[in-house]
């Protein structure tokens, strides 16, 4: 859910809360108000009638409501000193609502020339569940009315105010740790996202060096090892060649030499993928999936003859990538490589090249591989342990250095392709 | 290093001087003419590509291998594009430094035809053409390689993975090199033998081959 949403929910939850009870407590303020008002009026008007009375003793004699609003009767002295004043709801009969209707009444008596009278005089009411249903569609309409306001005013205010904070997030999503490019947060007045942005800043620069230092390390690291790894090499053939050695010395030279020759092997691969994600490789042209495929299969074929692998090259259409072509050979070679050298005698290989696809698929140990590590370094999912387990980290290196997709699944065969 | 490349060549009989910096290199290579310059990139005192540079200045530059540290792209165009021969990446087998050495005599001293005599077996390299007695045997391209490699270190100690980087470069699977190369390796033995040449390629156990003639 976004920010902006969020809030609103919140905002709308706690409205209705406050608005219901803020309306219960309204509904009984106004009545109170309607109350006091229409009491007033009564008093007013009994005030009228008695003053009246004084002058029109004909007054005296109506002793219903009929057509006006009030009623006098006499009564006795007694019944006159306990009386008290008092107002009432009741009901009446209205002409024109031609049913029973709510009205205040209010009951006193007064004294005129010695004589005791009561005075009922009524005044129509408000109709209660009349007032609840006005009220209910106007509270209605005012918690609708601040809801949509609350909407509109997180679009566009919240968004106006929150505008550097999803701008540092827009920028973030975009910042690649292999390609690291200063991110430029907006200019903000307020503290905390000014903070957000210096905090922000601060961490990305620190991981940034870290990688930096960490891939400096390690291309400076198999730099240094090359010198000293040829000479190791170099003096052991010296020794080997003086032609001295009985057999079993010259075994174990041949086992040391083997393995140096195996770091070597390691180091040139390690220096590769830094060359690769430094991206030392530059020149662009359009290269030829079709063609280098052929010609790099054909490259392979002693090898493939001498594992007894068959290898077929499946083009359904011509693949033409903008790319370089060396870096095109490197990943094509390590396909192949890795499909021959995970294979299994009388084994095959198939190649399928799309218009924006590369399938290389090989038999080999008939269980399905980790899809999410076979392109790390240093896997190992085979019994080769010749091998460098860098071949496909270079794949999925070329391949994000020019945005391409690999996946890999398994269907009795291991297939890997590449999206172009 | 330079002591393992100069004891090396020497073995080869070539004359060979050294030049520690840039400043004794570029002295030498104003008083002397020499057949073949092996030229580090990476020199104390200055860049190899700047003497190259020089060198293409008095159209000398023939004859020359660049040998770099730095396995890089840019370093082996630019210096080709001076005019070098050859470019060298190190870590490199001593037995890959003479054929690239040898190949660069051969391309410098003779024009036209050039042939590499072995007993009863004649290598023409640049129509990568073998005679045994005079008569022309098979063309395969990839044993041709092989056998002028071993040829070109004859009498030496030539490792496998030397070769096996040599002829078929990245295109070979280094985990089952080993029984790749005797495979392949048995069958040149096979046809030298049908063809009878006159030498021969002896197995020096688990490290590599030596091509033994004479």
């Amino acid at each position: 859910m976004k920010l902006l949403n969020y809030t609103s929910a919140y905002f709308a939850v706690i409205l209705l809360i406050i608005i219901t009870i803020w309306a219960g407590i309204f509904y009984y303020a106004m009545l109170d108000e309607i109350y006091d008002s229409i009491d007033d009026g009564l008093d007013n008007q009994k005030g009228l009638v008695i003053q009246k009375a004084t002058t029109d003793t004909t007054v005296l004699n109506k002793n219903n409501f009929e057509e006006s609003d009030y009623a006098i009767r006499e009564i006795t002295a007694a019944d006159a000193l306990n009386f008290q004043d008092t107002y009432i709801d009741t009901m009446m009969y209205m002409q024109n609502e031609k049913s029973d209707e709510p009205v205040r009444l209010l009951k006193t008596v007064f004294l005129q020339n010695g004589r005791y009278y009561r005075l009922q005089v009524a005044t129509s009411m408000v109709e209660e569940d009349d007032l609840i249903k006005q009220l209910f569609y106007s509270i209605l309409w005012l918690y609708i009315g601040l809801v949509v306001s609350i909407i509109l005013f997180n679009n566009f205010l919240l968004k106006k105010i929150w505008y550097p904070f999803y701008q540092l997030l827009k920028e973030l999503k975009k910042f690649r740790l292999d390609k690291p490019e200063p991110i430029s947060p907006v200019k903000t007045g307020v503290d905390e996202f000014r903070l957000l942005n210096e905090t922000v800043q601060k961490l990305l620069k620190r991981n940034i060096d870290a990688y930096t230092s960490q891939k400096d390390f390690i291309e400076n690291a198999s730099h240094e090892l090359q010198t000293p790894l040829a000479i190791s090499i170099n003096k052991l053939e010296a020794l080997a060649e003086n032609n001295q050695l009985p057999e079993s010395q010259l075994e174990l030279l041949a086992a040391a030499m083997d393995n140096l020759e195996r770091l070597t092997r390691l180091n040139k691969s390690l220096l590769l993928l830094s060359k690769i994600e430094n991206k030392q490789f530059a020149e662009e042209t359009p290269v030829s999936i079709n063609q280098l495929a052929q010609k790099i299969v054909a490259d392979f074929s002693d090898q493939t003859i001498f594992s007894s692998l068959r290898v077929d090259i499946m083009e359904k259409n011509s693949c033409i990538q903008n790319m370089n072509a060396d870096v095109a050979s490197i990943l094509i070679t390590n396909l192949i490589k890795n499909a021959i050298v995970h294979n299994k005698p009388g084994g095959y290989i198939n190649v399928i090249i799309d218009k924006s696809s590369l399938v290389v698929e090989n038999s080999g140990a008939g269980k399905p591989l980790d899809e999410e590590k076979i392109f790390n370094r240093f896997h190992s999912g085979g019994p080769s342990q010749a091998s460098t387990g860098l071949g496909l980290a270079i794949v999925k290196a070329i391949t994000h250095l020019y945005h391409f997709r690999t996946s890999y699944h398994f269907d009795q065969k291991h297939i890997i392709t590449i999206h172009f | 290093m330079r002591d393992n490349m100069v004891q090396s060549l020497q073995q080869e009989k070539y004359v060979v001087e050294t030049a520690i910096d840039f400043y004794t290199a570029q002295e030498k290579l104003d008083v002397y003419e020499y057949d073949c310059i092996l030229l580090d990139i990476g020199l104390p005192g200055g860049s190899g590509l700047a003497l190259l540079e020089e060198l293409k200045m008095q159209n000398k530059t023939e004859g020359v291998i660049i040998v770099s540290a730095r396995d890089s792209l840019d370093d082996k165009v630019k210096g080709l594009n001076l005019g070098a021969d050859d470019y060298l990446a190190k870590p490199f087998h001593l037995a890959e430094l003479h054929a690239r050495v040898k190949s660069v005599l051969r391309r410098k001293k003779l024009d036209g035809h050039n042939y590499i005599i072995c007993n009863n077996l004649k290598i023409d390299a640049e129509q990568r053409m073998i005679w045994v007695n005079e008569k022309e045997v098979w063309r395969n391209r990839k044993e041709f390689v092989v056998l002028l490699y071993l040829v070109t270190n004859k009498n030496r100690l030539v490792n496998k993975s030397a070769l096996a980087e040599h002829v078929w470069g990245d295109y070979i699977d280094e985990a089952n090199s080993f029984d790749f190369i005797y495979s392949q390796i048995k069958n040149l033995r096979k046809k030298l033998k049908d063809h009878e040449a006159e030498l021969e390629i002896q197995a020096i156990y688990g490290v590599g081959y030596k091509l033994v003639y004479g």
